[in-house]
């Protein structure tokens, strides 16, 4: 497939780097700076995950026990941003740092330094929200949208919120500069665009989804920053504002933002679907479209999440309509995935379980999606724990489930070494069990009528939060299972192979040894 | 094999069991009570009806698939990765599919907006954390009161034993006829609340500043109960909804018991 010999031969001349800890504050490497992004959206997880397990520990029973309302509205919240902009968003970046280059044929990212400055930023934004729990009034207790006027009678804990997430979209933003940047320029003669890997056509689309919705949220939150300290009225109707207006805003972020956290998901999913089927792509120029085109018509939905905020009629007509339509690139999607694998050779090593596994339950989170797009239903099910399934279906069966495909997938050509596939196989079977258990039921209860965000509820939904919070808690115990594989991977695991997949066909695995060399792709490797 | 198909049966048992929980249960959406959640819960099967089929044809290929196209059974892969007509055919039968869906759910929205001609009207202000009524307009035109969740705090710390109705009880109803179209305009005091009764099939936030309305009109006398449904802070999840529907002449004698003691009661939470 491609001419090159330069960088089969494991060490290069010039590996050389500060040590210890400056290797890491320093780092203008793809692969270091990846490797922190993961461990750090990894760390994050954790966290997120922790203020869950104390969710799900107060809805175990009816009656408060354990958190207060207010504290409980607190850990909400912060899960909430945690997860996602903490958790999978810079896993997915991290994923690109240590991808991307190696897909395409270039030595490193674009601007290496300011690869290096958008990593950094994470950590600090991370501390302010983290920290804003232990200062006077608490975190922010408004929800992960952060309504106002609700969030403009919050305290410190806002205002910290605020900072966070201008941190972390301006980290987003040059992430993505970067990505595009790095795409559309550095790829290795003879790899046309249309010849790109799946994964990195999926994030050249994302990338440019960030950079047209990051501003937006930065402009939001400024709005709220100054309606909240400097007398303005954006928000506020005595002064001529309305709160609605940030609910357009915020879901113009919004929405797109969710196809940011799903469009690589799909970009990681069908680049291990082809290869455990030993069968290329099926429809390649089709995904491709399918991509733009949810991309573009995820900018024009945004008003499906505020069906019940009032808007006139013709408005809850256009965006069902436009929300429906998602659902066709969607399918087209999965339509491939399943003709790929149809006829295929498959083996079904952990990456392939949970890219299956996705799948499947993106799938019921895609169709909870097209029941809640409906005006009429929605108008039931909004704000109920129906919209919690659902998106959960969509974000840990989706985005997390990518995620962990990726990991297992890319881990022996990150580390050089393999996983233990016995434990990777329960860490899927025991996910998957205990996922479903969390959040299947949770259908039910939002039906029923449990609304979202309540520490408290009446004794008819007990019995189905009782079995919900023990799914989160086996789901949460579960993960400390993957820390578990792949620390061990990491430092005692099997060497790996150059290419362990044979049905593997992308440059990482045809043209570099595993464990991948500290620079990779110094002279180009040349793709016919 | 036979322990495999006991595993499955088992399966297949364990998941029957599971759904059986839910379907016809106080698990699906609550009965409906007025024309909009009537049209609401069928569109909703209708379209778990749709969604089943379309799951069962995509996974049962997909299935077919990883059981018989393996590497271990020795199979061989095929080459193939386009065709058009094929790809064509899966974008169109989705979009005809969604029309179907689309045609009731638009006569629904276009009911569900139309709050003309209203028998009655009731004002619905969202405070942190109950809720204020204000009858504007038809009989009991003048009727104003507050209403609060009367659980018992002492249940929520979980000193009492709980009561059926924890924490979908208040202390005074809003109380309507039975079969009059009954318009609901909301707003709210100091942040947004949303008014959701279930079985009446309506949800709308009272935003600060603004009025938002709805409609319903219920089939027969009850008690409906519902909650805020949007995040209103601390105590979001203690300020609850209950509608009593009464027979007209029921209604007629509520209305007139009010005229005496409403002003009382309004005077009292003023001066609170």
């Amino acid at each position: 497939m491609a001419a090159v010999h330069g960088d089969a031969h494991g060490h290069g001349h010039d590996d050389h780097h500060p040590s210890g800890i400056m290797r890491w504050v320093t780092t203008t490497n793809h692969k270091d700076i990846g490797t922190m992004y993961l461990w750090f959206s990894f760390t994050m997880f954790l966290v997120g995950g922790f203020l869950a397990m104390g969710i799900r520990a107060e809805l175990f029973q009816p009656g408060i026990q354990i958190l207060e309302p207010e504290l409980f509205n607190q850990f909400t919240t912060l899960h909430g941003l945690i997860m996602v902009f903490g958790a999978i968003m810079p896993a997915f970046v991290g994923f690109a740092n240590w991808q991307v280059p190696m897909m395409i044929g270039a030595p490193d990212m674009a601007f290496a330094r300011m690869n290096n400055w958008s990593f950094w930023l994470l950590p600090v934004a991370a501390t302010l929200l983290v920290s804003s729990f232990f200062v006077p009034g608490g975190a922010a207790a408004g929800g992960w949208t952060f309504y106002p006027p609700l969030s403009v009678q919050g305290g410190l804990g806002v205002d910290l919120m605020i900072f966070s997430v201008h941190i972390l979209g301006a980290s987003s933003i040059m992430g993505s500069i970067n990505i595009i940047t790095t795409i559309l320029n550095m790829r290795a003669p003879g790899m046309t665009l249309m010849k790109m890997p799946m994964f990195v056509w999926t994030w050249l689309i994302t990338a440019y989804l960030l950079v047209l919705v990051m501003p937006v949220l930065a402009g939001t939150v400024t709005m709220l920053l100054t309606d909240r300290h400097f007398g303005t009225s954006f928000f506020n109707a005595a002064g001529g504002g309305d709160p609605v207006l940030f609910q357009h805003v915020f879901w113009f972020f919004g929405h797109p933002e969710v196809y940011i956290m799903i469009l690589p998901a799909f970009g990681i999913v069908s680049e291990i679907i082809p290869t455990f089927s030993r069968k290329p792509l099926f429809g390649y120029s089709s995904m491709v479209y399918a991509t733009a085109s949810i991309a573009i018509l995820s900018c024009v939905v945004w008003a499906h999440h505020m069906f019940t905020a009032g808007m006139p009629t013709v408005g809850q007509l256009f965006f069902m309509y436009a929300t429906m339509l998602i659902a066709v690139p969607t399918g087209v999607k999965v339509f491939n995935w399943t003709a790929t694998m149809w006829q295929g050779s498959m083996t079904f090593e952990t990456p392939m379980l949970f890219a299956i596994g996705f799948i499947f339950l993106f799938v019921i989170g895609g169709f909870s999606g097209v029941i809640c797009a409906i005006v009429p239903i929605d108008i039931q099910v909004q704000d109920t724990y129906y919209v919690i399934a659902h998106f959960h279906y969509v974000l840990v069966s989706g985005a997390l489930f990518a995620l962990f495909a990726g990991v297992y997938y890319w881990i022996p050509k990150w580390s050089g070494r393999m996983y233990n596939e016995t434990l990777g196989k329960w860490h899927f079977w025991l996910s998957m069990f205990f996922f479903n258990l969390t959040f299947f039921v949770q259908h039910f209860l939002g039906l029923a009528g449990m609304p979202r965000r309540i520490p408290d509820y009446n004794l008819q939904f007990a019995d189905f939060n009782m079995v919900s919070s023990i799914g989160a808690f086996g789901f949460g115990l579960t993960q400390l299972l993957f820390l578990y594989i792949m620390i061990s991977c990491i430092r005692s695991g099997e060497k790996a192979p150059q290419k362990p997949w044979d049905g593997a066909t992308t440059l990482e695995w045809t043209h570099l040894p595993s464990p991948a060399p500290y620079h990779s792709f110094e002279k180009p490797p040349v793709v016919n | 094999m036979r322990s495999k198909s006991v595993v499955a049966l088992t399966g297949v048992f364990a998941l029957a069991l599971y759904s059986s929980m839910a379907v016809g249960s106080k698990y699906n959406l609550p009965e409906p009570q007025s024309v909009i959640a009537k049209d609401i819960y069928d569109q909703h099967i209708m379209l778990m009806w749709i969604c089943l089929a379309i799951f069962i044809a995509v996974f049962g290929v997909m299935f077919y698939s990883v059981l018989k196209h393996r590497k271990s059974l020795g199979y061989k892969a095929a080459n193939f990765h386009h065709s058009t007509i094929v790809e064509i055919i899966w974008t169109v039968i989705p979009i005809a599919i969604l029309v179907v869906m689309a045609l009731p759910a638009t006569k629904t929205v276009i009911a569900m907006k139309d709050t003309s001609s209203p028998d009655m009207t009731i004002k619905a202000t969202g405070y942190q954390w109950m809720w204020g009524y204000d009858y504007l307009q038809g009989e009991g035109e003048g009727i104003s009161f507050f209403s609060k969740l009367s659980t018992p705090k002492a249940q929520v710390e979980n000193k009492e034993t709980k009561g059926k109705d924890y924490l979908l009880e208040v202390d005074n109803r809003v109380v309507v006829p039975v079969g009059k179209k009954v318009r609901i305009i909301l707003t709210a005091n100091d942040v947004i609340h949303a008014w959701w009764v279930p079985a009446l099939g309506i949800k709308q936030d009272a935003v600060p500043g603004f009025i938002r309305d709805t409609w319903f009109t219920a089939d027969k006398p009850g008690i409906y109960r519902g909650q805020c449904a949007e995040l209103c802070g601390k105590d979001h999840g203690f300020m609850p909804i209950v509608v009593e529907v009464m027979e007209a002449d029921e209604y007629t004698k509520w209305v007139s018991a009010q005229s005496t003691t409403a002003v009382k009661t309004s005077m009292h939470v003023e001066n609170k």
